[in-house]
């Protein structure tokens, strides 16, 4: 339904200097500067991976030096993880989408939420620059004594740029939580709201209490460095293993930071391109929560060989098990809805059953490795590598994309060619599949990660995947070009292309920049699609 | 000049209040994480070493770090004081409340800054000339390391806290506060409670151990 | 003064209230309990901080939600302490002699 006669202006039209986007307050301009940050970044991880890929075709160490190699695996997961992973689906898609879903003006805090930009971007500089000047060697997890004994590269400098970025992640959880909590629009209860709005609550609140873990350790490790204070140490009574816990207090939470949206991203496509409503809501939403919780009590697993105690071990390996079943609760909800639904095969779609298919194999190679003698044995492989891929790019990137997509003509007012996009999504499967499986073979054959020499017997794997990578390039770069064909050249958008429910498809697209011309009344669940083919919109 | 600006994502000011309110506790339950990780070290290795630990803590100086516990946890009453009677319509008096509490912060600072020369004097300080006679050299350089990191840390929320209540003091002073409109002043005090709660624990970890031996 | 600018007697009583805790505290640390004396300092701080949270900033008048945040940060805090201290106490070699 397109009838209005009143046009109100975009938010895209309220300025057009390049000011009123740097000093803009909406939250719909921050996504998008967001939204081209992270592209950016992505390219440049990728880039790295690129480059790894290519010195893992051959055995020997002939590309890169044993140095460079390090640096490159350092950059890619630094990258990959704080500048694109962590900011991807909340800071574009949550920021446009959320105050559109509650049906609110904006956030709780729209300074802060550029403010929050702000520092991203101080963090990423802070970090280009020491990857420009000659980047470190330390692995993303910047394990000491050697980071903060015997490193020569910028570790202070990358560790400073890291610390500078969590802010701008504490910040944005900040205003999530406290917008959801206290600025709903009236009707709307929290068990009707849309599941991507849980699910990035539950990211809030691991993005909130994990950080700040983060920024304390980074400190440490940039003191113990710098001033030689010994606190990670052990000729001066430190302890590198206290580093690890730390570090990992944060960096498990962190994933699930990083995939939490994804799951959030894939109930709203599942439901739509179903016409169904999501099965189990209520167990859907509480598994969020149910993650976000358990999640802080199995970051041990990481440490199984670290020289933590065995009995430690013993219960981060039962809690990681744990951790399982809510993952494994929303999947088998996701496979109900689908069920019977009224299924098309609009690209979104299919990236959201990529997602259900790869995340599948993530979370169960997952359990492979909270069980602590397997552990034992892939630790340190190319096995976990495969494992964090499929969850990371199989299934937080595909969500990034699926979402990327469906909202589109929201964001834009354009559609995207869709020929083109289906086309991306399937190479993109294929090409993941490619690079990333033989990796679970390397691993159990022994292929220990962070190497780029490697006996023989294993090159044939590393073909395969590096072929598979250079089929994933191609199929990534592929929506860089028809996206931005369409803001030119698109078809323009209704207000409610895919004809589903929410509160974020009763405005036009794209919103004006107070979303709503009046208010929305919330009278109903959301993914009302109670007669089939016919969504009821939350307010009507 | 009553400030009465609505923030135009806000439907009135009472969900302004509440929204800045809920903001600030779940910025301070970051800051109980951040200090939290500081915690999680001390606890670890004075376990490990509980008698060199004792022996490094019965070097700070107890005197001081009294007095500025006191300093703090008066000033905490006189912001609190100060945003209870903003409620009440007193903004311009609750200003000078706040200044006098900015007041006490600076003292705060200038003890601690007091207290870190003698202790560089003495060499207890990492990294800044550190001599420790006896055998719990290494225990007592990381009492002292985690002393160093924790009250540094705190020194520099405290100071930012100063600047803080100087302004909401004088925004205060400028009756730009009342009873329906002081979400400023709730979260500003909130901040400068919190503070002073750290500064509490900090307290019984670096001053009391060892005193008994 | 004024009745509006009297600091209301809760707070008075609460500040006097922490420091008599800060002297009991500091008297305390100075008799030889052992391994008690760690414990008395935890708990008076752990009251002195109570009453700070409960009186100075306002939790006791404070609903569900805003005490649930507040209380968040110490209880993932204790998550992190207490599995992470469990490694150190499960060790072999601990508690060193």
């Amino acid at each position: 339904m397109n009838s209005r006669v009143f046009h109100p202006k975009s938010y895209l039209r309220e300025g057009f200097t390049l000011r009123s986007w740097l000093t803009t307050r909406d939250h719909k301009r921050i996504a998008l500067l967001y939204m081209i940050s992270i592209t950016a970044f992505f390219f440049l991880g990728g880039a790295a991976a690129t480059l790894i890929r290519i010195e893992l075709a051959t055995p020997a160490g002939d590309f890169v030096t044993d140095e460079t190699y390090s640096k490159l695996f350092t950059l890619h997961g630094v990258v990959m993880v704080w500048f694109f992973l962590i900011p991807s689906i909340p800071a574009t898609l949550g920021n446009f989408i959320v105050p559109l879903m509650i049906g609110a003006r904006d956030l709780a805090f729209p300074r802060l939420n550029l403010a929050s930009w702000y520092l991203f971007m101080l963090g990423g500089v802070v970090t280009l620059y020491a990857v420009f000047v000659g980047g470190i060697d330390t692995g993303w997890t910047f394990y000491t004594p050697f980071s903060t004994m015997y490193s020569n590269s910028h570790v202070v400098l990358a560790v400073t740029g890291v610390f500078i970025a969590g802010f701008s992640s504490i910040l944005t959880g900040l205003n999530f939580i406290v917008s959801i909590h206290r600025m709903r629009a009236p009707g709307l209860t929290w068990y009707r709201l849309p599941l991507f709005l849980w699910s990035l609550y539950a990211t809030s609140v691991i993005l909130v209490l994990a950080t700040p873990v983060l920024a304390i350790t980074l400190l440490l490790v940039a003191l113990d460095r710098f001033a030689e204070i010994g606190i990670f140490d052990p000729s001066r009574g430190g302890d590198p293993i206290l580093f690890q816990h730390l570090f990992w207090f944060y960096s498990h939470p962190a994933v699930y930071i990083m995939v939490l949206p994804g799951m959030g991203v894939v109930s709203e496509l599942v439901a739509c391109f179903s016409r169904k409503e999501v099965f189990g809501y209520h167990f859907v939403a509480w598994s969020a929560i149910a993650i976000a919780g358990v999640g802080f009590f199995v970051w041990g697993h990481h440490m199984f060989v670290s020289g933590q105690s065995p009995f430690a071990g013993l219960v981060f390996s039962f809690m990681s098990f744990i951790v399982a079943v809510p993952s494994a609760i929303k999947v088998f909800n996701w496979t109900a809805t689908l069920h019977k639904g009224w299924i098309s095969y609009d690209a979104p779609m299919l990236y959201a059953l990529g997602f259900i298919g790869l995340f599948t194999i993530g979370g169960l190679t997952g359990l492979f490795l909270a069980c602590l003698a397997y552990d034992v044995y892939v630790t340190d492989t190319y096995f976990v590598v495969a494992h964090f891929h499929y969850i990371m790019v199989g299934g937080t990137v595909t969500a990034y994309f699926g979402g990327l997509h469906y909202w589109w003509p929201k964001i834009t007012g354009r559609m995207y060619p869709e020929y083109w996009a289906r086309g991306a999504a399937i190479l993109i499967f294929f090409g993941f599949n490619m690079t990333f499986f033989p990796q679970f073979i390397l691993g159990i054959e022994g292929m220990p990660r962070r190497y780029h020499v490697y006996p023989p017997e294993f090159q044939v794997w590393h073909v395969l995947s590096s072929a598979g990578a250079s089929i994933l390039a191609i199929a990534y770069a592929l929506p860089l070009f028809y996206l931005t064909w369409s803001l030119f050249f698109g078809k323009r958008a209704p207000d409610n292309p895919w004809r589903t429910t929410g509160l974020e498809w009763q405005t036009p697209s794209p919103p004006p920049k107070h979303n709503f011309e009046r208010t929305p009344v919330v009278k109903r669940k959301p993914y009302d699609f109670t007669v089939k083919g016919k969504a009821r919109a939350q307010n009507a | 000049m009553p400030d009465t600006r609505l923030a135009e994502q806000f439907v009135d000011l009472r969900q302004q209040h509440d929204v800045a309110e809920l903001g600030i506790w779940v910025f301070l339950a970051t800051e109980v994480l951040f200090f939290g990780g500081l915690i999680l070290a001390y606890c670890v290795y004075r376990s490990i070493q509980p008698a060199g630990f004792a022996e490094a803590a019965h070097h700070t100086k107890i005197v001081i770090g009294a007095a500025n516990t006191a300093i703090l946890m008066t000033s905490s009453f006189l912001v609190a004081w100060a945003v209870t009677i903003t409620k009440l319509g007193e903004a311009r008096f609750a200003g000078l409340l706040l200044w006098a509490a900015a007041l006490l912060g600076l003292v705060f600072i200038g003890l601690k800054g007091l207290e870190y020369t003698l202790e560089y004097r003495e060499h207890l300080l990492p990294g800044l000339g550190f001599d420790y006679p006896g055998q719990h050299a290494i225990a007592a350089h990381l009492f002292f390391s985690f002393y160093l990191v924790a009250t540094g840390l705190h020194a520099v929320h405290v100071a930012i806290g100063i600047a803080v209540l100087a302004v909401i003091g004088r925004r205060a002073r400028q009756a730009a506060y009342s009873g329906a409109c002081h979400a400023p002043m709730t979260v500003a005090g909130l901040y400068w409670h919190f503070v002073d709660l750290v500064w509490v624990f900090l307290f019984a970890l670096i001053y009391l151990p060892g005193r008994s031996g | 003064m004024t009745e509006t600018r009297r600091p209301p007697l809760i707070l008075v009583v609460a500040w006097l209230g922490l420091l008599a805790l800060l002297s009991l505290t500091i008297f305390v640390a100075y008799l030889p309990f052992g391994l008690a004396n760690t414990v008395v300092a935890i708990v008076i701080a752990t009251i002195k901080g109570a009453m700070i949270a409960a009186i100075f900033m306002e939790l006791r008048q404070s609903h569900g939600l805003t005490l649930a945040f507040a209380g968040a940060g110490f209880f993932w805090l204790g998550i992190m302490l207490w599995l992470a201290m469990a490694d150190y106490v499960t060790r072999p070699n601990f508690p060193p002699l």
